[in-house]
């Protein structure tokens, strides 16, 4: 009868495959995992972190995609789209796939770079993993969204979107910030901040609210593609803790990686925080009580853990903290003002999420953005709904808006500057001008939208050129909910608009 | 002390998971969310093959996890005979 | 519930997202291969340049020496998007899994006569090394490649390759009863055994290639072209002759893979070449470079695994010139 043989023991016999080579030097084989400072003495101490062979990797996926893609049939099948608590929830679906699933692909790509050119093996076979379970994130989303854009508009064009209208350049340059960087960098900006630190707040609260306001087709491929997320995290993790086993002077430079990333992520999950409290009718939770759960409870156990390192949580963790109580809303804000720019619908909320929101936020909707949206609604039912017409100053490293107030004081928007090279740059925050001081000579190459679209890259002169250029369907993509082909089609299919034909009746 | 937690979605081969996790980790807690589980404890958090297969009366593979976990907090600690989240301190 | 809808009233507004109804000139619903592939990858306003290499953008076509108006004519004729590949391979798995544990629980392998056993070891468990390599440089070609549709179908032929080596690696398991000294005698063979140093170094030299579609050519047509044929259709033959026939349950996963993606592979090769003149002398030349060397470096393998070695490769060689005529890469 055949020895027994474990599981630890299979899997290494299954993937330590490589081989010192000769004819070429290792060097010119594996030419990227040197350059950034990182040391590696002994790549063969990297754990792994699950231990997946390709047959089992197979049989679980295709397991699970077999469930999701009948999901989604079943959803086209029965005009599953109509089950929504209300259409302007689709408008959360539409940020999502114009600035998430790109970044799925992104994933896809940096990840299999990573998949060749780490020197070793076991770090390798991970992130290949890694990186088709990436493709099929940003290929369910395509797929699940699929029925979305066959009703609604604001999907029709996401890839050209993603790479060119304003607000996308926030996720874009997000991800093109960490597949620009070394292998090691990338491992604790993806990895570890994003996958393990991160991803909660957009997948776990925001799909149990896809839950909520009943789309079964985008929970279903939300927590599908979550599973996957539970090996993303574990290699993140064994990713860093891989650096900082090595040698002790890799740990000021991840952790100067962990203190840029963790803010760039949590910049890039502002929009998020706008998604959760706004976008969705039925809210289970709000953004500051996700923040409570995932980052400060959640993040709080994990920097515990990896104090022994000498590893310590962001300084920065103050502003965060307090900006919990504005993030959301001032975020809605500024996506409500540039909504003519923007292929997606904004409204000011009504009595009953106002009063949610009261609830969720004590210390400060009352007192700070309350009255903002009352007196736009008042603008608004005197027929001057506010539409601004130009592109705002964005900060040069997170690429938001300046529209993030100073933290003593809620009513006084933040600015700082600094120069480079003989140029001014401005920035939302001091965080983020950190991370531009740090690496000067990249962040100054940032591809700024309204610099761009100044020096006549986006179409021409003057907001018409610029959504032309955007391939926007004007007054259908964008603008208030209030109005648009959405929100007709939704009343009519939901006979919600006076006529009887086409009623939907439920009993 | 650090909590760790485990999601699980709220589906049927799930059950059988929330119920060893039950019966072999005494101070866990259970959080029902819409469309998913939660669940927390001190320190650790292990599901045991055996008490799994005994739930469905039938072998269960610890890798089986990967089709119904969304997400955990933790360190992962994985073997032929369970499924282990835990933090060191 | 009762849902009481008069189909005609909840008409859709469009049939497909804008990008792939330009490439149709109409608004038609398309597939899920084509909604799952087609202008995925970024190509405008890249923010940073890469600091690994900063000659270059982000995503840029200038990798390869290639050229082609529109990088989504490489689709593929499997139209595998990540869904129906991981059904498929969950399949062909359970497949093997099957015959696996048929073989394992009878102990058929005992059967296998001795040298046959032998030939195994000495030809077939090394080559999970070759799949190694065929796996890192597909991962280069979904890396640094440009498109989605030909880069995603190289991750998952990487993977497949991964896959391979796995297999390979149960097989020797199977026949060592788990002794994993098998796996090391593989791996010394293939680092140190004279036979095996020709094949070893045309891989080396080939995970330092730049040009992305060269190292397209150079691994998955012609170093595969000869290498899959002589051991995973002539020796495999020679295998079933001398009493093995049991081992063609194990190899079958690969033996099926490999008919299976060769169909995507000269797709990918014809679709270069028929673009335009330019690119066909490139891969002309580079199909010529890479041929030579990896026939050079299996004919003393062919020779060492058969009596007639030389007859043999030339049956490989004259394969796989046919398949290079047909897709234009012979000269």
């Amino acid at each position: 009868m055949a020895n027994r043989i474990n599981m630890r023991d299979r899997y290494k016999h299954m993937t330590r495959l490589g081989w010192e080579t000769s004819y070429q030097p290792m060097e010119k084989v594996f030419p990227y995992d040197r350059y950034e400072g990182i040391k590696v003495n002994d790549w063969n101490e990297w754990e792994d972190p699950f231990r997946m062979t390709m047959d089992s990797y197979w049989k679980y996926q295709g397991e699970k995609e077999k469930k999701l893609y009948a999901i989604m049939d079943a959803f086209s099948q029965s005009n599953g789209h109509l089950n929504i608590s209300d259409a302007r929830y689709v408008n959360a679906l539409k940020l999502f796939l114009q600035g998430v699933s790109p970044l799925e692909y992104q994933a896809h790509r940096g990840f299999a770079r990573q998949g060749r050119h780490f020197t070793g093996e076991g770090a390798r076979v991970a992130c290949q993993m890694q990186s088709l379970d990436e493709l099929r994130h940003v290929q369910t989303q395509v797929h699940g969204m699929s029925q979305y854009n066959k009703f609604f508009d604001g999907f029709h064009e996401f890839p050209w979107w993603h790479d060119r209208v304003w607000y996308l350049s926030v996720p874009k340059s997000f991800f093109d910030d960490a597949n620009s960087a070394g292998p090691f960098e990338f491992m604790v900006a993806i990895g570890f901040s994003f996958e393990y630190v991160l991803t909660n707040l957009l997948f776990v609260p925001f799909m149990s609210g896809a839950a909520y306001n009943g789309d079964m087709s985008t929970v279903t491929f939300g927590f599908s593609a979550q599973s996957d997320e539970a090996r993303h995290m574990t290699l993140g993790l064994q990713a860093m803790q891989f650096m900082l086993e090595q040698h002790e002077d890799n740990v000021p430079i991840v952790q100067r990686w962990i203190d840029k990333w963790l803010w760039r992520g949590y910049k890039v999950l502002s929009l998020v925080s706008a998604m959760m409290d706004y976008m969705l009718p039925e809210s289970p939770m709000s953004w500051k009580e996700a923040w409570e759960m995932y980052f400060e409870e959640n993040g709080g156990a994990l920097f515990n853990d990896l104090a022994r390192y000498g590893i310590t949580v962001p300084s920065y963790a103050e502003i965060c903290a307090k900006e919990k109580d504005h993030l959301s809303h001032q975020v809605w804000g500024i996506l409500y003002n540039h909504t003519a720019a923007a292929a997606m619908h904004t409204w000011v909320p009504d009595d009953a999420k106002m009063n949610w929101l009261s609830e969720k936020y004590p210390d400060t909707f009352d007192k700070y953005y309350r009255p903002r949206f009352e007196y736009w609604r008042d603008q608004e039912e005197a027929g001057n709904r506010y539409y601004s017409q130009t592109l705002p100053l964005v900060c040069q490293t997170c690429q938001i808006p300046m529209g993030f107030t100073e933290i003593e004081d809620p009513t006084l928007v933040a600015y700082r500057t600094t120069e480079y090279s003989g140029d001014k740059y401005h920035f939302c925050s001091d965080p983020c001008m950190k991370i531009f001081t740090d690496e000067p000579e990249k962040f100054c190459q940032a591809w700024m939208p309204p610099q761009q679209i100044f020096q006549g890259n986006c179409g021409g002169e003057g907001l018409p050129a610029v959504l032309e250029h955007y391939k926007f369907n004007l007054g259908a993509d964008n603008m208030d909910y209030a109005g648009s082909p959405d929100e007709t089609n939704w009343n009519k299919w939901k006979g919600l608009d006076g006529a009887g034909d086409g009623q939907v009746k439920a009993s | 002390m650090s909590k760790v937690f485990l999601a699980l979605q709220d589906v049927d081969e799930a059950r059988p998971i929330v119920e060893a996790i039950r019966k072999d980790n005494p101070n866990a807690e259970f959080d029902h969310q819409p469309a998913m589980i939660r669940i927390t404890a001190d320190q650790e958090l292990i599901i045991k093959r055996e008490t799994v297969s005994n739930e469905i009366g039938a072998d269960w593979d610890p890798q089986d996890i990967q089709l119904t976990l969304i997400s955990f907090g933790g360190h992962v600690d994985e073997d032929d005979d369970y499924f282990r989240i835990f933090w060191q301190d | 519930m009762h849902i009481d809808i008069k189909a005609k009233e909840v008409k859709p507004i469009r049939h497909t997202y804008s990008h792939i109804a330009r490439r149709f000139g109409e608004d038609r619903p398309a597939t899920r291969y084509q909604e799952a592939v087609l202008d995925l990858q970024p190509v405008d306003n890249f923010h940073y340049r890469p600091t690994w290499q900063p000659d270059k953008e982000l995503y840029d076509p200038t990798r390869t020496a290639i050229t082609m108006e529109d990088w989504y004519k490489f689709l593929d004729p499997r139209q595998f998007y990540y869904g129906n590949y991981t059904m498929a391979r969950a399949a062909q798995q359970a497949s093997a899994d099957k015959n696996f544990e048929f073989v394992e629980k009878r102990n058929l392998l005992a059967l296998v006569p001795a040298a046959a056993k032998e030939t195994i070891v000495d030809f077939i468990v090394p080559l999970r090394h070759y799949e190694w390599g065929a796996n890192m440089n597909n991962y280069q070609i979904c890396a640094m490649g440009y498109g989605a549709s030909i880069t995603s179908a190289a991750a998952m032929h990487g993977s497949d390759r991964l896959g391979n080596a796995q297999y390979i690696t149960r097989i020797a398991l199977a026949l060592s009863d788990n002794d994993p000294a098998i796996l090391d005698t593989g791996l010394s063979d293939w680092t140190d055994k004279d036979v095996w140093q020709g094949l070893r170094k045309v891989v080396e030299d080939s995970l330092v290639v730049d040009d992305w579609f060269e190292l397209f050519v150079a691994q998955n047509l012609a170093m595969d072209g000869i290498v899959h044929e002589l051991f995973f259709e002539h020796l495999e033959q020679k295998l079933n002759e001398s009493g093995a026939a049991t081992y063609s349950m194990l190899t079958e996963f690969i033996v099926n893979w490999k008919t299976e993606a060769s169909r995507w592979v000269d797709s990918q090769i014809a679709i270069a070449v028929e673009e335009n003149a330019a690119n066909a002398a490139l891969v002309k030349g580079w199909y010529k470079k890479w041929f030579e060397a990896a026939q050079r470096a299996v004919a003393p393998l062919a020779d060492a695994a058969f009596d007639n070695g030389s007859e043999v490769m030339a049956n490989v060689t004259r394969t796989l010139e046919v398949r290079a005529a047909k897709v234009g890469a012979a000269a």
